[in-house]
Parts: structure tokens; C-alpha cells; sequence
């Protein structure tokens, strides 16, 4: 029966119940058994944000607290995928891949590819990502474009509880390795899960809001920024058909194309900064392969090219926020040759 | 359908059309106030998220008051008119009107006793079901393949009120296995598995007998479970069933068992229907994420390998319940929509029993023309004891 949990309980779950399925699914990270196990259990953590909570007592020895080395455990994740393992390790922020990033870009993408097909690496990164918790430019980016760019990888971005346990589910169950990006501004978002175990299948977006003016894609966070703009535009006449990618690898470039071939305008709202980021692959996408329908030139809704703001108001005016995509909307429909 | 004791006025209030219904909208009025009003008639169309169907009066009376302009949200259970007999002073309209439209803004609208969802363990399985009504006469309500309980949300509160509104009836909604919030384990996917899951959800249950109706594959079930254990049947209601003809959609059940988009989902459920527009977002979107449960991939494939004579492939019914039920002693009634596109309509009559036709109905006959629906399974389960 469907009941009503937040994104992080719902991620919880997913873990829960896929470690329950298949004993070859383990959790590791910083913290991520958060002081279980020691003097003070009542007070374990469950990684920085409380997702992995309540798992160390229910899977005992499948839950393995790391030192903090992204380095020596995400490279000890993707071997152990290597050798029969279905591992789940948690870099805790996005923003700290760049310690591991060979384990994750020249091993774990490649070994496919390198051994012929013979090899497979069945590791899940879960990662945090995205601005709006004042934590800085270091703890506050949103760096998925970077893992999309690299063949090999699988890149997922959950923008509902529902959605957030259904892809989890598939991608502790895919073959390859996934990035599982996690909004950290999400995670008390609420709504209807099933209690049964499902999967959301990667590469299939999802169209949260049918509209014939202009398609608005975003993925994460800004799907919700999309739908509350269209929610605003709809009061003065202008349908927009909101469409989130849940994954950005592989893509489901069918459904952005078809509504495109419908709409003729095209807005992207992406929370990371500019350059090669997704909002400029989906707009080449476009520009490609739809260019025949395009009745406007393509908008980019984005961050700024420059460092999150720790500053509270400034970081506020980083973000995309609706107003934005609601005047990006207008531009295009209002565009005149 | 209530108005304090003594009193000749009734509201008739926004109904409950399943369980996740928590409003609906009043698409048209189907009569203008100061008619005169039966039960059974027509009288507003209305609007849900999932679906569009016709409210039909369960009062006597004249319609004095229309509450619920056309277009108006009316969350479930809110008065959206009002009857009475045309000697009601115009001030006690007013005066319940008033009441009425304050409960409204004030978000005091009472939930009526809609259905209620609940499960047993059967047989080592969990079968989930919806409930509604009390009294010894009992209906058991079974979908088709790919369905579930929701499928009946039109005739389950219709159903137990009874012929006159009296009640006296428990009305069940199953989902079988492989459906809706039940275990997903199929067996091999053999009728025989689905009767005897739901007679082990009678057993547990507590129902001895019971008045069967089933949909589509839902006939066979509940006409494997006549031949089988009769002594718990009191009747058969037939819609649309399998197991009466050899034609069938069977792209249609690959294809669905197949899907996995919204776009490849879309024009496979519009077969369902005579009018396609009754396949909603909100439809589709409850049968994606049914299909993404663990479980029912490998459930609608080894069913659709049970409909069909060469299995997977095949291109016509395997199954024949019409020959073996012929010389059933049960009251059984037979009702198709003439537009029906998955399991065509066979003829005049199948075996010893005439076809009640609906005309303009597809397969999905119960969801778009309830009231004939119900007509023949009150005319085959007739009244409830001491009713």
C-alpha cells in the first residue's frame, strides 16, 4: 500500500529492501553506521544526513563505517563490485569526487569496456549535491554534469520520494556503475511511495505536467522550480509540459523530442553552473535534432558561473527560482523574428 | 441521501468513486432545479481525477437547489444539491443551503463511510481487497487481467446500498494475485491458482457463499470457482468474460504486459474503452506504477500464457469455460459492451444464456456504464434478505 514518506525514507527503504533481497548488497561510508555499534547507539547518525539510519541493526557487518579516504573506500566499493559484491558507498558530498575521481572515471567506467564485456562493476556512488543548506562552496555544487560526460557511467537524479526508491532499487540491480545524486534540499520532501519493492527504469523521463506551449525540461530540485513556474504561467494562458529527466545517462532523448516537435519552444532549467553543464546538452539535443519545429530561440534557466555563495542572500539569488523560468517562458513565447 | 430525522430534506452529496478520491467536479448538471427526481435517474456528470462518470439520484423528491455550480471542485461528501418534496417552505431550503455552503468554506465536510481497504493472509498469500456495507448478502467483485479493486469504483457503493438504498449487503472488491496491492505470485498462472486464491480469501474472510461477479478474465476465475466449489456460489455475473468465444485482443495483452512508458501504455488502454477520453494521466500513471512493482512482469506473462491457446504467441482463447459451465444449476447473467475491442462480443447469447447488450460500452463496460452494469447483477443477486 502506497503511504506518504519523505525522499530520505524513501531512500532508506530502498536500501532496506535490497539488502533484505540479495545478501551481496552492502552500504559503506563515512558514518554511514554513524556510531551504531559503540556507547550511545541512541544517537547514531546514519551518514551526515541521516539517510542510511537504523541499517546497522538490521544488517549487522553490512554496514561498514570508512575512514575518511574517498579515495581508499570508493576504490575498495568498485573492486569489491568487481568481485561479487553489490556495494552502495556513500561519498558524502558531490563536491568531494575529486579525490576519487580516478577510482570512479578510469576504473570503474572502463572495466566493461576493457575486459571485453567479461567484466561487470555493479557499484552504486550515492552522492549529495545542489545549493539552498548554506553550506558553502565546497559542500554545495551540483556536479553531475561531469559523471554524465564520462562513458561508463550511469547518472541518476531523483526528483520525488517515488521516484528517489524506484531508481535506487534499479540501480543497486543495473550492472554498471551508478552515480546516484541525491538533492540535499530534498530530503524532507514528502509524498506516496508503495510499500512493495519497484523499479523506475533509467532512461525513461518522466512528463510530470502535459502542455502545449513550451516544454520546460529540468531534473532534481528544478523539476519542482518547473512545475511551480507552469503552476503560474497556466493562470495567464500559457501550458507549459514539464518534463524531468530523471536520468541524464543514458537519456531519454524520445520524449524531450517529441514534445518539442509539439511545442516548438523549449526551456531547460538546470541548477548547475553554465558551461557543459545538462541545460547545453539538452539545448544541442534540440538544436540538432528538432530544429525544424523550434518557433524560438532555446532559453537556459542556470546557476551563475561562479562559486555557490556562502552569504544567505546571495546564495538565494544563485539558486533558479521560479520567477526565472517563468520569464525565461515568456521570452520564448513572446519571441518575435 | 441524509437529512435529520423528520425532516423531508436530503443533500445529495459528492460520492466516493474509489479509494484514493478526495474531490470531484461537477462537469454538468443533468437536470435543472425544480424537477422532479427518482432513484436510479441521472443527475450530474462528474469529474474525478481518474475518471468521468454520472452521479445517479439515490432521493425522491424534487431537486429544490443546485450547490455545485458546473465547473466547481466539491471535495467527497460535500453537499452539492438539495431535495425535497415541493411542500418545503423555501426559508428550510435556505436554511440548509446556507449550512451547507459554510461547511464548505469551512472545510467541515464530514468523510462519508466510503469503501474501506484492507488485507487477509490466504492460502500463503496476502490478497488485498475493498469493503463496504453489512448483511448476510454478500458480492464478491473480481477484475480482469492487468486490473484490480479500483476497476469497480462506480458499482461498489451503488452495490451495497441495495436496490432502494436500505443496504443489507457486504460488497468485496479483490485484488487476485499478480494484481493491485496483492501478493504477485501467479504459480504457473492457471485459473485454477486464481479460483483457488479467492476461495481461500473467502475462507479467511469468513464468507461461506457468495454472489460472484467477474470482468473479463475475472469471468473465468469466477466460473472455474462455480464448477469447483458451487455450494459457495450463489450466482455469476459475467462481464465481458474469457472463456466464452475464441476471439481476443492478444496484442493487446502482450502489449501490456510488455509496456514500460506512458507512451507505450497511452493508445494500449484506450482499446479499453469505447470512449478513449476516459484514459486519464492519472489512469496510466496508476497502471506504470503498478507494472513497476517486483513481481508483475513475470505475473502478466504467465497469465496472458494461460488466455492464449499457444501460449505467448498465440492469437486466440485457450480457455473454454463456456462448454463446462453449461449445465450449471447457478442463476448466471451475461453482460458485454456492443464496442468492446479485447474480448469482442460473441453473439445473442453464449451457451444457454442471453447477452445483456450495452450499447456504446467498450470492455471497460462496469466503468463506463455502471448503471447497466448493476442493473444486471441486482436483477441475477436480487434483493437482500428482509430488505
Amino acid at each position: 500500500m502506497a503511504r506518504t514518506i519523505t525522499y530520505r525514507e524513501a531512500i532508506n527503504e530502498a536500501l532496506a529492501q535490497e539488502m533484505a533481497r540479495d545478501p551481496r548488497v552492502v552500504v559503506m561510508g563515512e558514518d554511514n553506521a554513524g556510531g551504531e555499534g559503540s556507547p550511545g547507539e541512541m544517537d547514531a547518525w546514519g551518514g551526515v544526513l541521516g539517510v542510511t539510519k537504523g541499517l546497522y541493526h538490521q544488517f549487522p557487518g553490512r554496514v561498514l563505517d570508512t575512514p575518511i579516504s574517498e579515495s581508499a573506500f570508493v576504490g575498495a566499493a568498485v573492486g569489491a563490485a568487481t568481485s561479487g559484491l553489490r556495494p552502495v558507498a556513500e561519498l558524502m558530498f558531490i563536491d568531494f569526487m575529486g579525490v576519487c575521481f580516478d577510482q570512479i572515471f578510469n576504473q570503474a567506467a572502463k572495466f566493461r569496456y576493457m575486459f571485453g564485456g567479461k567484466a561487470v562493476t555493479p557499484v552504486v556512488v550515492r552522492t549529495m549535491y545542489g545549493a539552498g543548506l548554506r553550506a558553502a562552496a565546497q559542500h554545495s555544487q551540483c556536479l553531475y554534469p561531469i559523471f554524465t560526460h564520462i562513458p561508463g557511467l550511469k547518472v541518476v537524479l531523483p526528483a520525488t520520494p517515488y521516484d528517489a526508491k524506484g531508481l535506487l532499487i534499479s540501480a543497486i540491480r543495473d550492472d554498471d556503475p551508478v552515480i546516484f545524486c541525491e538533492h540535499k534540499a530534498l530530503y524532507d520532501l514528502a509524498g506516496e511511495v508503495p510499500e512493495e519493492s519497484y523499479t523506475v527504469p533509467f532512461g525513461e523521463a518522466d512528463v510530470v505536467r502535459e502542455g502545449g506551449d513550451v516544454t520546460v525540461v529540468a531534473m532534481g530540485r528544478m523539476v519542482h522550480v518547473a512545475s511551480e513556474a507552469a503552476q503560474t504561467l497556466a493562470s495567464s494562458g500559457i501550458g507549459c509540459e514539464v518534463i524531468d529527466l530523471r536520468t541524464t545517462s543514458p537519456l531519454d532523448e524520445d520524449t524531450v523530442l517529441e514534445s518539442v516537435e509539439k511545442t516548438g519552444r523549449l526551456v531547460v532549467v538546470d541548477e548547475a553552473t553554465p558551461r557543459c553543464n545538462i541545460a547545453t546538452d539538452i539545448s544541442a539535443l534540440a538544436a540538432q535534432k528538432a530544429f525544424g519545429s523550434l518557433r524560438a530561440p532555446i532559453e537556459m534557466v542556470t546557476a551563475p558561473h561562479t562559486p555557490v555563495p556562502f552569504a544567505d542572500a546571495l546564495e538565494d539569488l544563485y539558486i533558479p527560482d521560479a520567477q526565472r523560468v517563468v520569464n525565461a517562458v515568456k521570452s520564448v513565447t513572446g519571441w518575435q523574428r | 441521501m441524509s437529512g435529520s430525522e423528520g425532516s423531508a430534506i436530503q443533500t445529495v452529496t459528492m460520492p466516493k468513486w474509489g479509494l484514493s478520491m478526495k474531490s470531484g467536479k461537477v462537469v454538468a448538471w443533468l437536470v435543472e432545479e425544480g424537477e422532479e427526481i427518482t432513484p436510479g435517474m441521472d443527475l450530474a456528470d462528474i469529474e474525478t481525477e481518474k475518471i468521468a462518470g454520472t452521479l445517479e439520484s439515490a432521493q425522491e423528491g424534487v431537486l429544490r437547489r443546485i450547490i455545485a455550480r458546473t465547473g466547481t471542485d466539491v471535495p467527497v461528501s460535500g453537499v452539492i444539491a438539495v431535495v425535497a418534496p415541493a411542500g418545503v417552505p423555501e426559508a428550510d431550503i435556505d436554511a440548509v443551503v446556507a449550512k451547507a455552503q459554510q461547511d464548505l468554506a469551512a472545510g467541515l465536510v464530514e468523510e462519508q463511510a466510503g469503501p474501506t481497504q484492507a488485507s487477509v493472509q490466504a492460502g500463503g498469500r496476502t490478497i488485498c481487497y475493498a469493503t463496504l456495507g453489512e448483511g448476510d448478502q454478500v458480492i464478491v467483485l473480481v477484475h480482469g487481467y492487468g486490473g484490480d479493486k479500483n476497476s469497480w469504483l462506480f458499482l461498489i457503493e451503488p452495490l451495497a446500498a441495495g436496490p432502494g438504498g436500505e443496504g443489507g449487503r457486504r460488497v468485496y472488491a479483490l485484488d487476485l494475485p499478480g494484481h493491485g496491492e496483492s501478493s504477485k505470485d501467479v504459480g504457473d498462472g492457471s485459473l485454477d491458482v486464481l479460483a483457488g486464491a479467492v476461495l481461500d480469501a473467502l475462507d479467511a474472510l469468513g464468507i461461506d457463499a457468495a454472489h460472484l461477479v467477474g470482468h473479463s478474465l475475472g469471468g473465468a476465475v469466477v466460473s472455474t470457482i462455480a464448477l469447483r466449489a458451487p455450494s459457495r456460489v450463489r450466482s455469476l455475473t459475467l462481464v465481458a468474460p474469457v472463456g466464452f468465444g475464441t476471439d481476443i485482443d492478444a496484442d493487446y495483452l502482450r502489449g501490456f504486459a510488455d509496456a514500460g512508458s506512458r507512451r507505450e501504455l497511452r493508445p494500449l488502454l484506450a482499446r479499453l474503452f469505447a470512449d478513449e477520453e476516459q484514459v486519464t494521466r492519472q489512469l496510466i500513471d496508476d497502471v506504470l506504477k503498478y507494472k513497476r512493482l517486483d513481481g508483475v512482469d513475470a505475473a502478466l506473462h504467465a497469465l496472458v500464457a494461460t488466455v492464449l491457446i499457444d501460449g505467448w504467441a498465440g492469437s486466440q482463447q485457450a480457455i473454454d469455460i463456456a462448454g463446462r459451465l453449461a449445465g450449471t444449476d447457478l442463476p448466471v447473467a451475461v453482460v458485454w459492451g456492443s464496442a468492446d475491442r479485447i474480448v469482442p462480443v460473441p453473439g445473442t447469447t453464449v451457451g444457454r444464456w442471453l447477452v445483456h447488450l450495452v450499447e456504446g460500452s467498450g470492455h471497460m463496460v462496469h466503468m463506463e456504464s455502471p448503471h447497466a452494469v448493476r442493473d444486471v447483477i441486482e436483477e441475477v443477486v436480487g434483493p437482500p434478505a428482509g430488505s
